[in-house]
C-alpha cells in the first residue's frame, strides 16, 4: 500500500496531489511534507487534492489537524479539495469538513 | 471471549507495527466481502479495524520491540461479523479513559484539538456495537450486523424496479 504525492507550486500557492492510501504507515510522508511547507514563510496557500485517495483514517485526519495548528502560527492557508464520497464522509464525521473545505464561491 | 455458537472463527496475529495495519484491513475486507456486506459497510469495517490496530501500534507498547504483537480475531455469524483487536500492552491512556470519544467541535480553537483522539470516536461512529476493555492490554470488540432485509443476491439484477 503506497501513497504518492505530486507537488505543483506557483507564486506561493502550492498544490499537493495525493494518490493511494493514507494510513498509519504512509502518513509520515504526508506529515513531513505538509508541515515543512506550511512553515515556510514564502508559502501562502497549500491546497491538497484528495480525488485519487482511496482510503484515509484518523492518522490522516490528525495530520491535517497538526498542519492547521502550524498554519495558525504562520498565517498560511490550508484547504483540501475534490474529496471522494468516502473521504468526504470521514471529514464530515470527524468535524474537519467545515474547517478545511472551502465553501462554494470562496477561493475557487 | 464468551461462546459464540455456530461461528466460523478466523484469527490472525501480526507484529504491532504500522506497516502491518493494511494487512489487517485487507483481511477483514475479504471476510466482510465474503459474508455479503455492502460496499459502504465493508469500508466502515475496514476503517474501524484499522483504527483499532493503529491504536495498538501507537499506544500499546512503551518501548516498541520487534516481537510486540496484536491479535485480530473475526467471528463470522449468520447475522453479523464480530471483530476483536487485542494487545498485551500497557492499557488505555488515562485521557482516553476520561474522555468520551467525540468529533472536533466547530467552535473549538484548533490548538485545543488533540491530533490523536479521533480513532475511538470513528470506531463508535461506523460500527453497530463497540466494547473496549482494558485488562492485561486493551481489547476492542466491534460488531457489524448484516442487513438481511435488503436485496438478496438473486434479486440484485432486477432491483431497479
Amino acid at each position: 500500500m503506497e501513497l504518492m504525492i505530486r507537488e505543483n507550486s506557483q507564486d506561493g500557492q502550492h498544490l499537493l496531489y495525493l494518490e493511494g492510501e493514507i494510513d498509519a504507515y504512509t502518513v509520515s510522508k504526508l506529515r513531513d511534507l505538509l508541515l515543512c511547507l506550511v512553515n515556510r514563510p514564502e508559502v501562502k496557500r497549500v491546497a491538497v487534492d484528495l480525488s485519487a485517495v482511496e482510503y484515509i483514517d484518523s492518522t490522516g485526519i490528525g495530520t491535517f489537524v497538526a498542519a492547521m495548528k502550524a498554519c495558525k502560527q504562520t498565517g498560511c492557508e490550508l484547504a483540501v479539495q475534490n474529496l471522494s464520497p468516502r473521504v468526504e464522509r470521514l471529514f464530515r464525521i470527524t468535524g474537519l469538513y467545515e474547517r478545511m473545505v472551502p465553501h462554494k464561491g470562496e477561493s475557487e | 471471549m464468551g461462546q459464540r455458537p455456530e461461528a466460523d472463527v478466523i484469527t490472525l496475529t501480526l507484529p504491532a507495527r504500522a506497516e502491518y495495519v493494511s494487512i489487517a484491513r485487507l483481511t477483514v475486507s475479504g471476510i466482510a466481502n465474503r459474508m455479503g456486506f455492502p460496499y459502504e459497510d465493508i469500508e466502515d469495517i475496514k476503517l474501524a479495524v484499522a483504527e483499532a490496530c493503529t491504536n495498538v501500534v501507537e499506544h500499546a507498547y512503551d518501548c516498541p520491540q520487534g516481537n510486540d504483537q496484536l491479535r485480530l480475531s473475526c467471528w463470522l455469524l449468520a447475522d453479523r461479523l464480530v471483530v476483536e483487536v487485542r494487545d498485551k500492552g500497557k492499557g488505555l491512556p488515562l485521557e482516553d479513559r476520561q474522555e468520551a470519544p467525540a468529533p472536533i467541535r466547530p467552535d473549538v480553537d484548533i490548538d485545543e484539538v488533540r491530533e490523536g483522539g479521533l480513532g475511538l470516536y470513528l470506531i463508535h461512529s461506523v460500527m453497530d456495537e463497540v466494547q473496549v476493555s482494558s485488562n492485561d492490554g486493551v481489547t476492542v470488540t466491534m460488531t457489524k450486523y448484516l442487513q438481511r432485509d435488503e436485496v438478496s443476491c438473486d434479486d440484485r439484477a432486477v432491483s431497479e424496479a
